[in-house]
């Protein structure tokens, strides 16, 4: 039996127990393409901490990318290809689920084909991780344990569009969909950053078409990390982290990156 | 003040050859973004007032004709002289005409940055009259011969020790000192000696109220009052899209202005200019300069709502590290960025991209002007529009070929790991801008599909 997604809000709202829905929801792991290639160990604490969830999970093998790198570079017209793509590898499913902001909002905002009742079905059901364990899973225990220093890196298009996080721009109350599911964490320490959402400049194609200013950000945003004693810096999108981990390794620095999942999934 | 051909990556990059002055500018400006956070807090229905503003807006670019109309009548009503201008060059001329109707060779001129936009002050130069900036900083970037960097702010990047310097230079301070009330003091008799002696004053408007015909001028300086009081001319520019409807929607605006711009509650003078004293001339000058033309692009016609405050470039990751002049434009910033390409798509082609679409500069803007939105839409019309750089819409068509094909994607990914691996010079040299301050992540030996395939045999696809 499948549970479609509003018919499983529907009784998530109504206060049935989790586990009486989650054994037959059919979520698609999306994983974004430099994560898939770059960063699998990621990819795989996601996989396994949805799995714990009891989910049936599981990974097309054909997917590639989002097509966000064309089209946030003012090529949203080649696109075509991915966007037909990313439907065909994830029609099927209840849910999509990627560890990542930005590729999530990507698909959410710009996913176009000819069929708009498939766009508007993609966009319903695509989440970020931490998005999708906050409110469908609605979790609020978690056994990881991870005794390190953490400065959480607030992704900018998981914050500010997908609103995984309050933004400093707006006066209203404060909330983070990822710092809660940290605060689960056994062992944790968070740490406080000067800046707390502070852009880190990797921006896609920006990271080198404007390497300036984008490696400027980036040591900044480090800069920030290191000074409050951060052993390691988290968030949503590997992408940032990426771009920090590699100013991290150039200055030999001790403080390391890791993607959420894998601290969530960490035991 | 010549346009530099550079563009904003390259005019970015020379200003991050001090890495320390970078950090200094970027300092200087969060510093006003968190003093503007504070103000903003106080108000308890900051987000309503924000809502309030842009619906405002909204219904004035939906309604501008009978606004502007209602707006000259009313001037006109009130003894002022409403001039009409399409583009810069009819501004600047319209100004010059009235100032050689006078035989006036001489002017005051308070900060407007539709005047920085039309230049006139190079026009009018070329016209042989002499033209002083009242405002502090716009005086300073004018001794300095460069124009402002920032819109609220014109001469951010300058430390006072320049300051002191320019000063010395052409005020004749003592060489060396920079402390700033000398040189404020310095700053002040210069320009009382100039209010005194000119007949005729050009100012901006923040606000034209068409209810009443009358316009507000914000200052924190009270310069445009001191030039306004004592010339006989008072000519006063505007965009077109500075139109509000009624005076109680001041009551809205005022508020968000001073604290969205430098984190007070108010400006030191908000003055109100209804009519002209006796024996004065009060001109009014509307100006569209491509403003028509952008209220046409269903995308972006909202960026008229702009009251000019800067909060976005305050707020701007890349505009705090890249600097004002970088943006080669009169707007600089976020704002700047989806204003110019308006006006000249080729020569501002670069400006959309000069950001990482963080969003911030969306969510504190005082009107909600969706910028971060606008930069991406452009980049869309620009590279339709055939100003995108050949190499990067070659390598952006392969891009599309690999991610389009689950086949060519799993050879790419495969063969670029192995070359990281067994090769990474081919990657780790100066050519690639990504190793410049950055190194490359390391190389898994396989793939997540790699290791997906191995580890889930019960794999349905």
């Amino acid at each position: 039996m499948i549970i479609p997604h509003r018919v499983y809000n529907y009784l998530s709202n109504l206060g049935t127990p989790k586990i009486l829905m989650n054994i037959k929801m059919k979520v698609g792991l999306f994983i974004p393409c430099y994560v898939d290639q770059f960063y699998p160990n990621a990819a795989i604490a996601t996989l396994q901490l949805l799995e714990k969830m009891g989910l049936d999970v599981s990974y097309p093998p054909n997917q590639t990318c989002c097509g966000q790198p064309m089209a946030n570079s003012g090529f949203e017209h080649l696109t075509a290809g991915c966007n037909k793509l990313f439907v065909q590898n994830f029609k099927q499913f209840d849910y999509i689920v990627a560890p990542s902001g930005s590729c999530v909002l990507h698909i959410k905002e710009h996913i176009h084909t000819s069929n708009h009742e498939d766009d508007k079905n993609i966009s319903n059901k695509i989440y970020e991780l931490t998005e999708f364990l906050t409110d469908v899973l609605k979790v609020t225990t978690l056994s990881a344990n991870f005794p390190y220093k953490v400065g959480l890196h607030q992704s900018c298009h998981g914050q500010r569009g997908l609103h995984l996080a309050q933004m400093s721009e707006l006066v209203a109350a404060p909330y983070s969909k990822p710092q809660r599911l940290l605060n689960m964490v056994q062992n944790l320490e968070m740490i406080n950053l000067k800046r707390k959402d502070e852009c880190c400049g990797f921006g896609g194609t920006f990271c080198v078409a404007e390497e300036a200013v984008s490696a400027k950000m980036g040591k900044d945003r480090v800069a920030d990390h290191e000074n409050n004693g951060a052993e390691y810096i988290t968030g949503v999108d590997l992408s940032c982290l990426m771009h920090l981990e590699g100013i991290l390794k150039r200055k030999n620095s001790k403080t390391k990156v890791i993607h959420i999942a894998e601290i969530l999934n960490a035991s | 003040m010549i346009q530099t051909p550079k563009d904003h990556a390259t005019l970015a990059d020379d200003f991050n050859i001090d890495e320390k002055r970078v950090g200094w500018h970027d300092d200087t400006l969060w510093w006003i973004r968190e003093k503007r956070d504070k103000i903003a807090w106080q108000v308890p229905d900051w987000e309503l007032l924000r809502d309030a503003a842009s619906n405002i807006k909204d219904h004035v670019l939906s309604n501008l004709n009978p606004y502007l109309l209602q707006f000259e009548a009313n001037a006109i009503a009130n003894g002022i002289t409403v001039h009409w201008a399409a583009n810069a060059a009819e501004h600047n001329q319209i100004v010059l005409n009235i100032l050689r109707s006078k035989e006036i060779n001489k002017l005051v001129k308070s900060k407007s940055m539709l005047t920085e936009e039309c230049h006139l002050n190079d026009f009018l130069a070329d016209n042989g009259v002499d033209v002083i900036d009242s405002d502090l900083g716009e005086r300073i970037v004018q001794l300095a011969e460069e124009p402002p960097s920032h819109i609220v702010l014109p001469c951010i990047h300058k430390k006072k020790e320049e300051i002191g310097e320019l000063f010395h230079k052409h005020l004749g301070t003592p060489q060396g000192n920079s402390d700033p009330q000398l040189l404020t003091e310095a700053a002040r008799h210069h320009l009382r000696e100039t209010f005194l002696s000119r007949k005729a004053t050009v100012t901006g408007i923040n606000f034209a109220v068409a209810e009443t015909g009358e316009f507000v001028v914000c200052t924190n300086e009270g310069n445009a009052d001191m030039g306004a009081h004592l010339a006989d001319v008072h000519i006063a520019c505007m965009g077109i899209e500075k139109i509000i409807p009624e005076r109680k929607d001041l009551g809205v605006f005022l508020r968000l202005l001073a604290r969205s711009a430098t984190g007070q509650p108010i400006t030191t003078y908000s003055s109100h200019f209804k009519k002209p004293r006796e024996n004065q001339e009060m001109h009014i000058i509307l100006v569209d300069n491509g403003r028509t033309k952008q209220l046409g692009r269903a995308d972006f016609r909202n960026s008229l709502k702009c009251i000019r405050c800067g909060a976005c470039m305050n707020t701007c990751p890349v505009y705090r590290r890249s600097g004002g002049h970088s943006y080669h434009y009169a707007i600089t910033g976020p704002i700047g960025a989806i204003l110019a390409p308006n006006l000249d798509m080729e020569k501002y082609a670069d400006l959309p991209f000069a950001s990482t679409l963080c969003g911030s500069c969306t969510n504190v803007c005082p009107v909600k002007i969706d910028i971060h939105q606008q930069l991406y839409k452009w980049r869309q019309v620009i590279v339709q529009n055939g100003y995108a750089p050949k190499a990067k819409a070659l390598s952006m068509k392969m891009m599309a070929f690999t991610l389009s094909s689950p086949f060519a994607y799993h050879a790419a990914g495969k063969m670029g790991r192995i070359v990281l691996k067994y090769a990474p010079f081919t990657v780790n040299n100066k050519f690639n801008p990504w190793y410049k301050q950055r190194d490359m992540p390391d190389v898994p030996t396989a793939s997540f599909g790699e290791w997906y395939q191995k580890n889930r045999n019960n794999n349905e696809q």
